[in-house]
């Protein structure tokens, strides 16, 4: 299926709960309401038609103060679908909400979602509810903050950790 | 001058003239300046000339701690671990701006300069330093060996 194709029937499926897609330079994205995201993407990986069988990856955005996203949601936990039998892609975007930033965890459906995840509770402290074991990927269990969120001052320094026991 | 002092001062210059060619490095090498410490191990440069040719990837029978490359906060305890580990006497050489200062990494995961956490006896600039610096820096740290008054 052509990129047209996978948001007509996403969709064709889904209708409001699709709250915009759009085509970019050949990419075509989804952006779904934060309460159905699992769904969608149970969709897209099991429908016969789609096949998205592999989650190239799982990141996230921090819109913080962006012009012309300033009364949006502030993160955004993006989705890079690729199903090897079929040879397409797609993208699909979560809006999460700075108060209470918890979003339903892949890990079930693409089993490498778990580190991907890890790193987004890393840098963006968004959670994901049932997820597994739910805990810093890059940085040191000490570090407080999320670094990559826009509100982390950029020269913060935080006590060097000693040697383990 | 006595002769005591004479003779002691003597054998002082002995022992560091021996160490300053007997330096054995270990390499802790963590990011893109090992291609340049490679290229000054290998034969074109050849710190053998220096007596530094052999590196140990044992710290316990390492005497300079080359540090090569970027120190994030992560790994800071490991290197920390590994300076405490190698025995007396030992020297630093902080290889590369990222170990000197941090450089551009002025952000929340790279250690500022390894001197926040380990004592530094030499740093040698650039990004990466041509081997004719890291060179350079070798002499200058044998110069500091061989004044040394030597621990015995």
């Amino acid at each position: 299926m052509d990129g047209p194709a996978i948001l007509a029937r996403l969709q064709e499926r889904f209708g409001a709960t699709i709250l915009e897609a759009h085509e970019h330079r050949g990419d075509h994205t989804a952006v779904v309401g934060p309460a159905a995201g699992l769904e969608v993407l149970r969709f897209c990986r099991d429908d016969p038609a789609l096949r998205f069988d592999m989650l190239m990856d799982l990141t996230a955005v921090d819109w913080l103060k962006y012009p012309g996203r300033e009364d949006g949601l502030r993160f955004e936990v993006v989705y890079h679908l690729y199903s090897v039998a079929e040879n397409h892609r797609v993208r699909i975007k979560v809006p999460v909400d700075e108060d209470t930033p918890v979003v339903a965890s892949a890990v079930g459906l693409w089993a490498i979602a778990n580190w991907f995840e890890r790193e987004v509770w890393d840098m963006f402290g968004i959670r994901f509810e049932g997820h597994p074991d739910l805990r810093r990927l890059l940085m040191y269990e000490e570090f407080v903050g999320h670094p990559l969120r826009k509100d982390y001052v950029i020269n913060r320094r935080q006590p060097l950790i000693g040697p383990k026991n | 001058m006595s002769v005591g002092q004479f003779f002691t001062s003597k054998v002082d210059d002995a022992i560091g003239w021996a160490r300053k060619f007997s330096i054995f490095t270990y390499p802790f090498v963590t990011a893109c300046c090992g291609m340049e410490y490679m290229a000054t191990a290998c034969s074109h440069y050849d710190i053998d000339r220096f007596g530094a040719g052999l590196p140990r990837f044992s710290p316990r029978q390492a005497d300079v701690l080359f540090v090569v490359g970027t120190v994030n906060h992560k790994m800071a305890p490991v290197l920390k671990r590994i300076y405490d580990q190698m025995t007396e006497p030992k020297w630093v050489v902080a290889f590369g701006q990222c170990t000197c200062t941090g450089a551009f990494y002025d952000n929340y995961a790279v250690v500022q300069g390894i001197d926040t956490i380990v004592p530094v006896d030499i740093y040698i600039p650039g990004c990466p330093p041509r081997p004719e610096t890291v060179l350079d820096g070798l002499m200058k740290l044998q110069d500091k060996i061989a004044a040394e008054k030597q621990r015995a």
